[in-house]
């Protein structure tokens, strides 16, 4: 079977209903859609153990943090790929930064689990069910979760870098 | 005067060391003992810590600690214009720092919309497939270091060294090289350029023979690799492993083939792979690549197109300088793109390349500002790091360190 966007979309929805597979949109050749908390595991499961799709090669998955979405202030992407079709496909699921817990997916992926880690460092995403979730890149007593946008790149105390030219 | 000490509180340590010691099996077994591996040893090439539970001389356990050269490339990007974001890409594997240059030059094409004309392509297949090649060089030659035989990775160095060279004629630099820009190559293959790609595919494969020759049916070679730090297919899938590394276990997965970029369908080339997946296997892999990657470089520097280096995109790529003082146009595209005052659309992409160890993925979400929102680098060495502990398990202490020599684990690329 050739995965067409069309056909995959219509597979996933068939299995988990349209409330929880939503604005799916196509930014770049690869098919992006929203899911909720509820169903992104089992989706991932069911893409990865179906026979016809086998979308069962996890690439990367990282957070994001959008602080002007109200309720939706952090995105877990996941992207997929199937290597036996060569197709690829990336979930979004959206959350409020005041209960930032997913599921994990350590239990269906190996390499899941320092790519959770990774977003736990720099977003304080809690991955409920996660073997051994501590930071991986930064130092352990970091008090702070880096990539978050309230965070400044630079130190805005400082005053002998203030360039009142172009702003940066 | 007495000195007081004091006890520092450090509650994440605890609760590192805490961690660390579930993780141990059998802390009270008085036959194993702690081993500390790095993080700065000189047999692993990089800043990797290993702790290490030993029985003996065969590991039981192992903890790796990484971050040691944690630069926070990501958060770094969010501030600067997309076209300075480059010099961080090549820090990240620096053992072939064209392949990532021109990856993350593609993924911003991709999302600018950007057509790329078939010789400036072919220029970057050509630099590419060199750093891939001195990529595997390094990895193959301290393969050998770490087994015993110092003699192939000296002689071999010194054609690492000719391929900077080639490097240094076309961008200037020579390890973190900055290569080319966004839409393009930053100027033409010199002269010298063609002459030095010339004479480098006249007189590598003589030399690269004869280090394959060395090793590859090298009896001390074979019994030292073979069976060590195996994984099967399966598990390296679910590890998410590409490139070489993958291969070697037998699946033929190549981005290169799979989702061709930079008319990479142009060129005549097979993927080798291996069959079982240990550190032999990873050596063999390698050494044919090179012979592809040299194949490829043939077909390029054979058929290089004539016509432009780089792509007619006044809003992203710099004007030559001798218009800069002469055409108002050309001084203002000038001030914009250098100050980074040009706005990439809104987008969303991921590109990714066969780099030196895998798949070389870059996810750009753009919000229409200067800089990109959100920048995520699929580093492969970050990825397949992870199964380095279910690798060495049961094996010994110095088949650990060939297994990490084989891995080809760049400290740059798994801490970013």
């Amino acid at each position: 079977m050739e995965l067409t966007n069309e056909n995959v979309l219509g597979k996933i929805i068939e299995q988990f209903g349209e409330e929880n597979i939503t604005d799916a949109v196509n930014p770049d050749g690869i098919m992006t859609f929203q899911t909720n908390r509820q169903t992104i595991h089992e989706l991932i499961k069911y893409l990865r153990d179906d026979k016809e799709l086998q979308i069962s090669f996890l690439t990367t998955m990282c957070g994001i943090h959008y602080p002007e979405q109200k309720d939706k202030e952090l995105c877990m992407m996941y992207q997929l790929h199937s290597l036996r079709h060569n197709y690829r496909l990336r979930i979004k699921v959206y959350f409020p930064i005041s209960d930032p817990v997913m599921p994990t997916m350590t239990d269906l992926y190996a390499t899941a689990n320092w790519m959770e880690r990774e977003a736990y460092d720099f977003f304080g995403i809690v991955f409920a069910g996660h073997p051994n979730l501590i930071r991986i890149l930064n130092v352990e007593d970091m008090e702070y979760h880096p990539m978050l946008k309230q965070y400044p790149l630079e130190d805005q105390t400082r005053e002998d870098k203030v360039n009142t030219f172009f702003g940066r | 005067m007495a000195t007081e000490t004091k006890k520092v509180e450090l509650d994440g340590l605890d609760q590192f060391r805490e961690n660390l010691d579930l993780k141990l099996q059998d802390k009270h077994n008085e036959n194993l003992t702690t081993l500390n591996l790095g993080p700065t040893h000189p047999a692993t090439h990089g800043i990797f810590q290993n702790i290490l539970q030993m029985n003996g001389e065969v590991i039981v356990d192992a903890v790796p600690t990484i971050g040691y050269i944690h630069r926070a490339f990501e958060k770094i990007a969010e501030r600067r214009p997309f076209y300075q974001i480059t010099p961080l890409t090549d820090r990240m594997n620096y053992c072939s720092s064209p392949i990532n240059n021109m990856g993350y030059h593609m993924s911003v094409e991709k999302l600018l919309g950007i057509e790329i004309p078939k010789r400036a392509q072919y220029i970057r297949v050509i630099m590419m497939e060199l750093a891939r090649i001195s990529d595997h060089l390094i990895c193959n030659s301290i393969l050998g270091v770490d087994s015993g035989a110092f003699t192939g990775f000296l002689y071999v160095m010194q054609e690492r060294e000719n391929i900077y060279d080639i490097y240094e004629e076309v961008c200037g630099a020579r390890l973190t090289t900055n290569m080319g820009r966004i839409g393009g190559m930053e100027r033409d293959l010199s002269p010298k350029a063609l002459y030095l790609i010339g004479e480098f595919l006249k007189r590598f494969p003589k030399v690269w023979a004869e280090f394959e020759k060395m090793l590859t049916r090298n009896r001390i070679f074979i019994d030292r690799t073979t069976d060590v730090g195996a994984i099967s297919a399966e598990r390296a899938l679910s590890y998410g492993f590409t490139g070489p590394n993958l291969r070697a276990t037998g699946v033929d997965y190549d981005v290169r083939v799979m989702n061709p970029y930079s008319s990479y369908d142009d060129f005549e080339f097979e993927i080798p792979v291996g069959s079982k997946g240990d550190t032999y296997d990873r050596f063999l892999v390698r050494n044919a690549e090179v012979w592809e990657s040299l194949k490829i470089i043939e077909q390029a520097y054979k058929n290089l197109p004539e016509g432009s280096y780089h792509a007619d995109a006044p809003h992203y790529y710099l004007p030559p300088k001798q218009e800069v003082y002469r055409n108002m146009e050309a001084l203002i595209y000038h001030f914009k793109i250098v100050m980074g005052e040009i706005d990439a659309p809104v987008g969303e992409v991921y590109h990714s390349v066969e780099g030196g160890n895998g798949e070389l993925g870059f996810y750009i979400i753009s919000d229409g500002g200067r800089t990109p929102y959100r920048l995520h680098f699929r580093r492969p060495c970050f990825i397949y790091y992870q199964a380095y502990t279910e690798m060495i398990k049961g094996g010994q202490l110095a088949d650990a360190i060939l297994t990490l020599s084989s891995l080809n684990v760049i400290a740059g690329e798994l801490d970013a």
